[in-house]
């Protein structure tokens, strides 16, 4: 077992650089250690200068998401050991640009979001002197898994389609708003029904499946994407013989 | 909620690494995916091949055969051989991805998407023995 | 370049997308900016697990809850700030619930509630053991709705804007590009969350190092209660990974290193197969923390290379209940220390998680400087005392965050906009920070070296046990810190998201509020609740009946009076557990 081992890491100062370069740093090797731990490693100790969010380090903050020798990966719950004898290769998250170092920006993935009003749509709200909305486990069970969203952009990095279309909407935004579509207290699938069926919104996938594959919390955006095809294919449907709004 | 309204952004330049053209050679599953997409166009020679097919057949006899014929040549039984790897690799994805598009429940709980898969499978297995005892019991 | 808003909030977890919700509710037409050093869906919240306390079954009461947190909080609460928020707690958490919150729920679809550690009856709102994930998902996902909520997404604040008495504006570091802006405000809430990282071991981000505590504290709003650090006694060994308490309210055991359940030795009740309230694993934290210190004494614990640990048995539970109830556990063991609970121990140590103390405000969020409010856990109001019990401080964000938005809304609305003179100040920050780490000359003190010598010496001196000699070292070597602060080297000099000089003033911020943790500390001479002093044992409701207020004076040596506590009904008694 190799007590040390090299990170390659992505290096990108826009002030002095006009492209990405690679920087070598041998950095320990515990067999608990992370790569978040080599490269706090590296920054306390080598390199002050390298740049990278994190922050829980327990994968549910979703600020450390990075390439990892080619895969999205959180880096806070990766083990740096599994990558013995190394050496490791440590990137930016693919499909977003580079700010700086390994730090990307997400504006689009903000702004996409709120595209797709993730809140509770309703025609009349109840008051809360009457208590709760009914929501049984089994109702809480139909959306559940699309809520367990970190928003930590692995899907996002992993879509080739949002690689060469980057108007696509999105995974972990659609799974989103199917949420909000199944979760039983909400009315605002029609509404949600106008962004989704744009020709960026679910109809530029075309379920590769990755999005899937590298979600470290088994959203299964690609699940909610299809399951939403249905639904909007259905809607469309319906509109075409049912002009006047079949709700 | 506004983004960015209530003041002004200034960045620097952002690094746009550009996608390769090759990107769908970088991974296993990329390469999955797009072989799935190019089968469609073999299915739709299938589809061709089966409506000239068709065609022949009810056009009498001699039509049919200078059809079987023309089936062996040098050019059309290769096409139709890979045609058949595409089209049982499409339906193999199509049926192992089936249960992600679709939530089917029993009751309260829901069906595990193995059994999804697996029924697909079966109903297909089923349907090609059905189909192939029909044209082999008249030899 | 300057910004303004009518308010601003520095930090937007919980309790600052409350408190903009709150006031975009109050006040439409109302600016209001969000200013965080992070997205906001990073905030702490985030990692909150366990539940939720507001009270709902027909059984229980408002004023069982108030004698739990009381008594859970050793009579240090101030008992009208307990009533109030016991009584609103249960409307917030209903309120969230109507926001999308995705509550876990009873089989008839009513909201269902867990026991938890120091509550007499069962009152914890949880979602399965995400609830302050799903808490905060479900706050930043609605307070997108609003138009008049304008975010800052990784500003990090530097210094607030003080002019004639009234703070009016911050002065923060935009991340991006490295600029240095004003926005000026009428009225500013702090949300900043806590200080964990000040001690080497803790559940708490790399994010949680004190900014708001430092920052009312350097404006001249003392901090109260500041020798108050809640241990939880469940943490990971090496990465300090919080496993909650949920796990002991479904059943889980500790156990030492002879697989004996210690906690009967501590007057904390007797073993029961299955958890009973207030009682062994059921305890409050303190007491649990306090037992493992004294088991590791007694040479009763499991040596590892991360130090003594005790474990945590969740066996009895089953895959099933284990699966239902707290599958974030199970996942958690899994991916960190290899350990799957369902077969094996889970290797547990008391880790810093919350500070019960904080700048110190009234029960609307007021600090005692004009315009500046807090809310959460960077404030002291004091509803959690000398030790919190859990699943108080989820509700604590909601309470509190929509009070001091509403009182800040209110105080904003009738204020005239800050004037030139914040603007000049703005400027003179600007230059400060310009020039702030850029000398070389003699400058050869690390980053990190600060940081770990800090956090050993508040490990060291300000513990789970104290006493004066430690905390007077403790003072002392904090004070030589500060001083090498002062000849600081850092490596990046550039512009664009340079982290390593906001991590060089989140360190000049926790030394601030270490000295103001040891200070009080020292200046409290009896054990109540999380201060536990081996020279001062027992609990002096005579003297120390009363909140510390430690105030930063420009000679050194921080200046600590006393408070008296607010007691309504419930006059101080014996904390009593397992009987």
């Amino acid at each position: 077992m190799a007590d040390r081992i090299t990170l390659q890491v992505s290096r990108y100062r826009p002030e002095t650089d006009s492209g990405a370069t690679v920087q070598e740093y041998e950095v320990p090797c515990p067999k608990d250690w992370v790569i978040l731990d080599g490269l706090n490693y590296v920054k306390d100790r080598l390199d002050g200068t390298l740049s990278y969010r994190w922050s829980c380090r327990m994968g549910i903050c979703g600020s450390c998401g990075m390439t990892v020798n080619g895969e999205p990966k959180l880096t806070c719950a990766t083990f740096l050991a599994d990558y013995a004898p190394g050496p490791v290769l440590v990137e930016p998250l693919r499909n977003f640009p580079v700010i700086r170092d390994l730090v990307v920006e997400i504006g689009d993935f903000m702004r996409k979001l709120v595209s797709v009003k993730p809140w509770i749509i309703r025609g009349e709200e109840k008051p809360l002197s009457e208590g709760e909305y009914r929501q049984t486990p089994d109702e809480l069970q139909d959306y559940k898994q699309f809520s367990m969203c970190i928003n930590c952009m692995l899907c996002y990095a992993a879509c080739p389609i949002y690689g060469l279309d980057p108007k696509f909407i999105g995974p972990a935004a659609i799974a989103l708003a199917q949420r909000y579509n199944l979760d039983t207290r909400d009315q605002g699938a029609p509404e949600r029904l106008e962004i989704l069926s744009e020709h960026e919104g679910i109809w530029g996938c075309t379920f590769v499946g990755e999005c899937t594959k590298v979600c470290p919390k088994n959203v299964d955006p690609a699940g909610a994407i299809q399951q939403y095809k249905l639904h909007a294919a259905v809607e469309a449907v319906k509109a075409f013989f049912m002009p006047r709004g079949a709700q | 909620m506004t983004d960015g309204a209530g003041h002004t952004v200034h960045h620097p330049r952002w690094l746009r690494p550009r996608m390769s053209t090759y990107w769908w050679l970088q991974r296993r599953s990329y390469l999955a995916f797009i072989l799935r997409e190019v089968s469609s166009v073999f299915i739709a020679w299938f589809v061709v091949y089966l409506l000239l097919l068709i065609r022949a057949a009810s056009q009498g006899a001699a039509a049919y055969q200078e059809f079987l014929n023309w089936s062996g040549h040098a050019v059309v039984l290769p096409l139709n051989v890979i045609t058949l790897f595409f089209v049982v690799f499409h339906a193999i994805t199509w049926f192992n991805l089936a249960p992600q598009a679709m939530v089917v429940r029993v009751g309260s709980t829901r069906v595990p998407g193995l059994l999804i898969a697996a029924s697909n499978h079966a109903a297909w297995a089923v349907a090609s023995a059905l189909v192939g005892w029909l044209l082999l019991r008249g030899q | 370049m300057t910004a303004r808003q009518d308010v601003l909030l520095v930090g937007g977890g919980g309790a600052g997308l409350r408190a903009a919700i709150a006031i975009a509710e109050t006040n439409p037409r109302l600016t209001i900016g969000v200013v965080s050093k992070v997205y906001p869906m990073r905030s702490h919240t985030v990692s909150a697990e366990g539940g939720a306390a507001g009270v709902i079954r027909p059984d229980d009461s408002l004023d069982e809850h108030a004698y739990d947190t009381i008594s859970g909080g050793d009579w240090l609460s101030d008992q009208d700030a307990v009533e109030a928020f016991v009584q609103e707690a249960p409307r917030e958490l209903l309120r969230l619930e109507h926001w999308g919150c995705p509550w876990s729920r009873e089989a008839d679809g009513r909201v269902g509630v867990r026991p938890f550690g120091g509550m007499k009856k069962m009152r914890t709102w949880y979602a399965a053991d995400k609830t302050g994930f799903h808490m905060l998902h479900t706050l930043f996902q609605t307070s997108l709705k609003y138009t008049s909520i304008v975010r800052y997404d990784e500003w990090f604040v530097t210094t607030l804007l003080v002019d004639d008495g009234r703070v009016q504006g911050v002065v923060a570091i935009d991340l991006m590009s490295g600029r240095i802006q004003t926005i000026t405000a009428r009225a500013v809430i702090l949300c900043t969350g806590g200080c964990g990282r000040v001690f080497p071991f803790t559940t708490n981000a790399a994010i949680k190092n004190g900014d708001g505590m430092a920052l009312a504290y350097r404006a001249g709003a003392p901090l109260k209660d500041m020798e108050f650090v809640q241990y939880h006694p469940t943490g990971l060994p090496f990465t300090g990974i919080l496993i909650t308490e949920a796990a002991r309210a479904e059943g889980g055991y500790l156990v030492n290193k002879d697989g004996y359940r210690y906690l009967q030795d501590y007057n904390l009740g007797t073993p029961e197969p299955k958890p009973v309230f207030r009682s062994m694993e059921l305890g409050p934290r303190d007491r649990l923390s306090q037992a493992f210190v004294k088991e590791v004494e007694k040479g009763r614990t499991t040596d590892t290379p991360y130090g003594p640990v005790v474990h945590l048995d969740l066996r009895h539970l089953g895959e099933r209940a284990i699966e239902s109830k707290i599958p974030f556990v199970r996942e958690l063991c899994l991916k960190y220390q290899n350990i799957d609970p369902v077969t094996e121990l889970i290797p547990v140590r008391p880790v810093v998680h919350y500070m019960m103390g904080g700048v110190h405000t009234d029960n609307d969020g007021a600090t005692s400087l004009a315009g500046l409010y807090a809310a959460g856990e960077v404030a002291c109001v004091s509803i959690n005392g000398a030790n919190r019990l859990g699943s108080n401080s989820l509700p604590e964000l909601l309470v509190f965050g929509a009070r001091a938005g509403r009182a800040a809304a209110e105080y904003a609305s009738s204020r005239s906009d800050p004037g030139p003179a914040v603007l000049a100040q703005g400027k003179a920050e600007h230059s400060r920070l310009e020039k702030q780490f850029l000398q070389t000359n003699g400058h050869r003190e690390r980053l990190s070296v600060l940081r770990e010598e800090m956090q050993q010496t508040m490990e060291e001196s300000a513990g789970i046990y104290r006493n004066g000699d430690s905390l007077g070292r403790g003072a002392d070597r904090l004070r030589a810190l500060r001083q090498r602060f002062g000849a600081l080297a850092i490596d990046d000099h550039s512009q664009t998201f340079n982290t390593e000089r906001i991590t060089a003033l989140e360190l000049s911020f926790m030394l601030d509020v270490a000295e103001a943790i040891v200070n009080s500390a020292l200046r409290r001479e009896e054990s109540r609740g999380a201060h536990q002093r081996t020279d001062f044992p027992d609990r002096d409701d005579r003297r120390f009946l009363a909140h510390s207020l430690v105030h930063r004076t420009p000679e050194g040596t921080p200046r600590v009076e006393y408070l008296p506590v607010t007691i309504t009904r419930w006059p101080p008694a014996e904390r009593v557990y397992g009987r």
